[in-house]
């Protein structure tokens, strides 16, 4: 096959944002986790849950770091390969963006200093204070970006001059329902995987009898935000299928394999199939009577449009060309991600119901179990990135610009030479951060005697303690 | 009010600001190779920035966002043009924000040797490639229609682009060197050991700013449209960069830093003062040209920009002060005189 610069531009982009996206949701919602753990020992005047909270702040940094450093490369990416994009919707997309920068990424790095460097120089309300505006800064800089992509998938307050989008109403961009259906849904994800991460962490130490009161609480807490994460991410994504049929119709019958407009008196829902693009047809589809009327509208009775009668409508307004989506991979990812989202709810009633009984510390199968969950959750984002992401295609901005011509005029081989030092690195920081995470995660806390032997000299490093220093 | 104007200044407020700070954070880590004997030593060095350098960062990503915002045909072109430059840019900050947090995290004199290796050359690449950036600004890239870049890989590589980036990496030890007699302990040897690194290195840094002044006066045309007001900022870039090499010999540790970082300040505010009201020259014709009236966004977005940008920026600079405020005790280097006598009660 012959590479374009166009195709492996869209390659490199899927590869720096699926990568920075497995690091942002576990940030946005581990620095929720930790706020709350840290409010819990201030609250309780807990020098122990100080430390716990400690311990985690520690993990968390580890995947702060890379999540910074993608980021660095998110922004610049839009001008380096997608100069036509960045000149068509610099005026409304440029805004978010900025936005993002002043009032989230500069909070973020400020306080995660102070917080961590500061602990024994300022007050303890004070450095609690700062762990939230830690916390509120992850989930501001994730709304802006959100906002930013929602405009791209459902355009609002704009219009076109002279070849550009421009700006007519910042506020209509600002309440886009779709950004806030995908903030949500995106929010409710990252406390599911900062939640079923902890859990496997404390479920971990407490098969070894470590610590083990300050692990219980580790474990309870993260199980509340399970529950509410994995509760979260359901009704959300209900919420915004129901939205994809009014605003983005292509998209949902793309995650439906739904090519034809049904004849009948109901929709129903393909449970499995083989769509094929090149037939237009599914090879093979399992399907359930009246699901998918009742998923998409909550009635039995009403339909969404199939691929070809949109096709052929898109093709009267936008002129010829093919506007389908891949549909195989939108398809099966929307499963798949419905599919993870079973497991976890499953998971958490089984904790629940584990809890009530009094064995959820030491029910071992169960603690065992945990041990693969944090994987889960990962997978179901990315997943859910592929069905929305591909499911636009062909367009980079729904209805106003297509893919194919918002890409920079770059010579193959530069893309190519980025692509391969950027999966180089990427592979590399997957392999440390996964390994740093387990070492340390597996290493747990210092007894509380070694913390109060404080070394003299500060360590300007996040995440590491002084503490470390113990037996010197 | 001229949005655009005063956007393009904002703009060159946000690489002024960048370059001071991060230029110290970048300069630490030039030297540390030349300055540090120990791991003792070395992790001193890590530590006078080890609170900073993260937010020092974010203000070239506001630079690059604030650009896209209000100047989206500047933003790709220019990010299009140098390409190259900028993948290997974001490859070295990604090598070196990890190395500075993974470095800790395993005791390992070969894990740290790696990480250090990575942390300098993380820091040299950006430090030379953007000093090599203000200079093709300056001297025009090759663009032609709808700001589209139409040289090759190597037509903004000049004497006067190379010297560029030489002089941004010079100057950036030298302030990183004055940076580190503000915050080590005085006592150390490593402290005596920076002045003497400012003094070696300024002596460079100097030849090279004289070396880029001149070619950028007789091969390009900064300066050239220069009245002589204009003049009064290079001429104070220059004054404060004598004032380094004085305050230096008169050992007043606060005046050298201050007067390098106003070198610093004052350069950017000239290169982009020779710019204006171009954006980014067209070396094809001066009809390519990008200027802050065909390259800005619409007077809605730029009004919105201003007016968030004015709650936001002086907030910004106000937290990021009060953290330098709050770790500004000097980093002590050797160890502290109360272990070694327990040590030496020990052994008795």
């Amino acid at each position: 096959m012959d590479f374009s610069t166009l195709e492996l531009s869209r390659f490199q982009f899927a590869t720096t944002s699926i990568f920075h996206f497995f690091f942002v949701p576990f940030t946005v919602g581990f620095a929720v986790f930790i706020a709350l753990l840290q409010t819990l020992a201030f609250v309780r005047k807990s020098d122990d849950l100080e430390r716990l909270t400690r311990f985690f702040g520690h993990l968390f940094f580890i995947n702060f770091v890379v999540g910074v450093v993608t980021g660095i490369v998110q922004e610049f990416q839009f001008g380096m390969n997608w100069q036509v994009f960045s000149n068509f919707v610099g005026n409304i997309f440029g805004v978010p963006l900025a936005l993002e920068v002043l009032m989230a990424f500069f909070l973020e790095s400020t306080f995660l200093g102070l917080w961590w460097f500061g602990k024994d120089r300022l007050p303890s309300w004070l450095n609690l204070s700062f762990i939230w505006l830690v916390a509120i800064g992850t989930a501001i800089s994730a709304f802006w970006i959100i906002i930013a992509n929602a405009w791209m998938q459902h355009p609002v307050g704009y219009e076109i001059l002279n070849g550009q989008a421009v700006l007519t109403s910042f506020w209509a961009v600002m309440t886009n329902p779709k950004g806030w259906q995908w903030f949500s849904h995106i929010f409710a994800g990252g406390l599911t995987v900062a939640a079923f991460f902890v859990m496997a962490v404390s479920g971990y130490h407490l098969r070894r009898k470590h610590e083990i009161p300050l692990f219980k609480t580790g474990l309870h807490l993260a199980l509340v935000l399970a529950t509410l994460g994995s509760l979260g991410v359901v009704a959300s994504g209900h919420i915004q299928g129901q939205s994809a049929v009014r605003d983005q119709p292509m998209k949902y019958a793309a995650f439906s394999a739904l090519w034809d407009t049904p004849e009948g008196g109901s929709m129903p829902e393909s449970l499995i199939a083989l769509p094929s693009n090149t037939q237009n047809r599914n090879l093979f589809s399992l399907e359930v009577p009246y699901l998918g009327s009742f998923l998409a509208f909550d009635n039995l009775y009403q339909k969404a449009q199939g691929m070809n009668e949109l096709q052929a409508e898109m093709v009267k307004t936008y002129g010829p060309g093919n506007y389908i989506p891949p549909v195989w991979p939108v398809y099966w990812a929307f499963r798949i991600m419905v599919g993870l989202g079973g497991i976890m709810l499953l998971t958490v009633l089984w904790g629940l119901w584990l809890w009530r009984k009094g064995q959820l510390e030491t029910a071992k199968g169960y603690l065992i179990f945990l041990l693969i969950m944090p994987l889960v959750p990962h997978l179901a984002n990315f997943s859910g990135f592929v069905t929305t992401e591909i499911g636009r295609q062909p367009w980079v901005v729904q209805g106003l610009l297509l893919t194919k011509d918002a890409v920079s005029p770059l010579p193959v081989a530069y893309v190519i030479a980025s692509l391969v030092a950027f999966w180089i690195i990427y592979l590399l920081l997957i392999g440390l951060d996964v390994f740093l995470l387990t070492r340390t995660a597996r290493a747990g806390m210092h007894p509380p005697d070694t913390e109060l032997a404080s070394v003299p000299a500060p360590d300007y490093t996040l995440g590491s303690d002084p503490v470390k220093l113990k037996g010197s | 009010m001229d949005y655009a104007a005063l956007w393009f200044w904002i703009v060159t407020a946000c690489f002024a600001i960048y370059f001071f700070l991060e230029g110290f954070d970048f300069g630490v880590d030039l030297l540390r190779p030349f300055l540090a004997r120990n791991e003792r030593e070395r992790k001193a060095l890590i530590n006078t920035i080890g609170p900073f350098w993260d937010g020092n960062e974010v203000w070239v990503i506001l630079a690059a966002g604030a650009i896209f915002a209000t100047f989206p045909l500047w933003y790709g072109a220019l990010l299009t043009g140098l390409y190259p430059l900028f993948t290997l840019i974001l490859l070295a900050l990604i090598g070196r924000g990890v190395a500075f947090e993974f470095r800790a995290q395993v005791d390992h004199r070969h894990w740290r040797v790696f990480w250090d290796v990575t942390s300098f050359i993380g820091s040299f690449i950006p430090a030379f490639a953007w000093g090599l950036i203000m200079a093709a600004l300056v001297q025009g890239l090759p663009i032609g229609q709808a700001g589209v870049y139409q040289g090759t890989l190597t037509s903004y590589i000049t004497p006067f682009t190379l010297f560029g980036g030489l002089t941004t990496t010079l100057l950036f030890m030298l302030h990183g060197a004055t940076f580190l007699l503000l915050r080590l302990d005085t006592q150390s040897a490593l402290h005596a050991r920076a002045r003497s690194a400012a003094l070696f290195w300024g002596a460079f840094a100097t030849v090279a700013v004289l070396g880029f002044v001149y070619l950028g006066y007789v091969r390009e045309e900064l300066f050239r449209s220069f009245g002589l007001s204009n003049w009064v900022l290079p001429a104070l870039a220059a004054l404060t960069l004598a004032g380094i090499w004085l305050s230096l010999r008169l050992k007043r540790d606060g005046l050298s830093f201050a007067m390098s970082s106003l070198t610093i300040v004052f350069s950017v505010v000239t290169v982009f003062l020779g710019l204006f009201p171009k954006v980014l020259p067209s070396t094809l014709g001066a009809a390519y040209d990008l200027t802050i009236r065909n390259a800005a966004s619409q007077p809605y977005t730029l009004y919105l920009m201003t007016i968030v940008g004015g709650i936001f920026l002086p907030l910004i600079i106000g937290y990021q002060a009060w953290n330098y405020y709050v770790f500004r005790h000097r980093i002590a280097v050797d160890e502290p005189k109360i272990n070694q006598e327990i040590i030496s009660h020990g052994t008795d």
